[in-house]
């Protein structure tokens, strides 16, 4: 039973609390810091799931690639120091509320399900993984090649494309959103 | 630690980023919050392979696949967005109302 503690708290530790500060840090830049750090924390649960190989592609691919890909965006994006975002309350009530409703009723479909069937059982290792890959889900993996190329293109075509300087009621209009008043 | 104990950990981390889904304005944050949504998902297909034997490795893999072109594509949007209206709020995104 101490072993259950120790596991909540290391994962409230390591990924629950880097999770809730990445919807609710006002900068943008901490708040892909601390996706770094829940993606990070996730790893280790992988490790204990006696997922090694995950964990490192986790790793490689999420915190070396996507984390990257994320602040380079912001910093191209970025007009001002410490973009900030206008929240109101009302709508942060709400969401909460959807977010509360939505767990509650997946615990409860969690505790109501008898999970003792499912035993721990022998993971498979890299090289069962790479055969499968290969061999089982060939189909799949080559289905995810193209979409991966697909994905590249379209990413270029898009951010190669050259529109004029933005015109001035549009720019008004998005001071006006970020004053946070409706135009 | 259980698989009931994973299952709850995935449980929040999705209900989490429901609402960052539903509280940020900014394009980057929502990207972040499907992140984040993501992650649980991947945390589910890990923990069954571990309790039950699910093939849930490869799924994984594939997910990280699909997770990493939706990115690329999603800030080569905002980045268009950018450049349109000097801004990333979502609600300049309007032209594709009806």
């Amino acid at each position: 039973m101490s072993g259950e503690l120790g596991f909540g708290l290391l994962a409230v530790l390591l990924v629950i609390f880097p999770a809730i500060r990445v919807v609710t840090c006002r900068d943008l830049v901490r708040a892909i810091l601390w996706l770094a750090a829940t993606l990070l924390g996730t790893a280790v649960l992988y490790a204990f799931l006696r997922a090694p190989f995950l964990a490192g592609v986790q790793v490689l691919t999420y915190v070396g690639g996507v984390v990257t890909l994320m602040i380079f965006g912001v910093m191209v994006t970025r007009k001002h120091e410490g973009t900030s975002f206008t929240i109101d309350g009302s709508g942060r009530l709400r969401a909460a509320l959807a977010a509360g409703a939505f767990f509650a009723l997946v615990a409860m479909a969690i505790f109501r399900t008898d999970l003792s069937l499912l035993t721990a059982v022998e993971t498979p290792s890299t090289q069962d993984l790479a055969l499968s890959l290969l061999d089982r889900y060939l189909l799949a993996f080559e289905v995810a090649s193209v979409l991966l190329l697909a994905a590249i293109v379209s990413a270029v075509v898009l951010a190669r494309r050259r529109d004029p300087v933005p015109d001035p009621a549009t720019a008004r209009e998005a001071a006006a959103l970020r004053e946070g008043s409706t135009p | 630690m259980t698989l009931r104990a994973v299952l709850l950990v995935a449980t929040a981390l999705f209900s989490i980023g429901i609402y960052g889904l539903l509280t940020r304005r900014q394009a980057v944050a929502l990207l972040l919050s499907i992140e984040v949504m993501a992650n649980a998902a991947n945390l589910v297909f890990v923990a069954f392979a571990r309790y039950g034997g699910a093939p849930g490795h490869p799924l994984v893999l594939f997910a990280l696949a699909i997770t990493v072109a939706e990115v690329a594509v999603g800030l080569a949007l905002v980045l268009l967005l950018y450049r349109r209206h000097g801004d990333t709020l979502l609600e300049l995104a309007s032209e594709a109302k009806g």
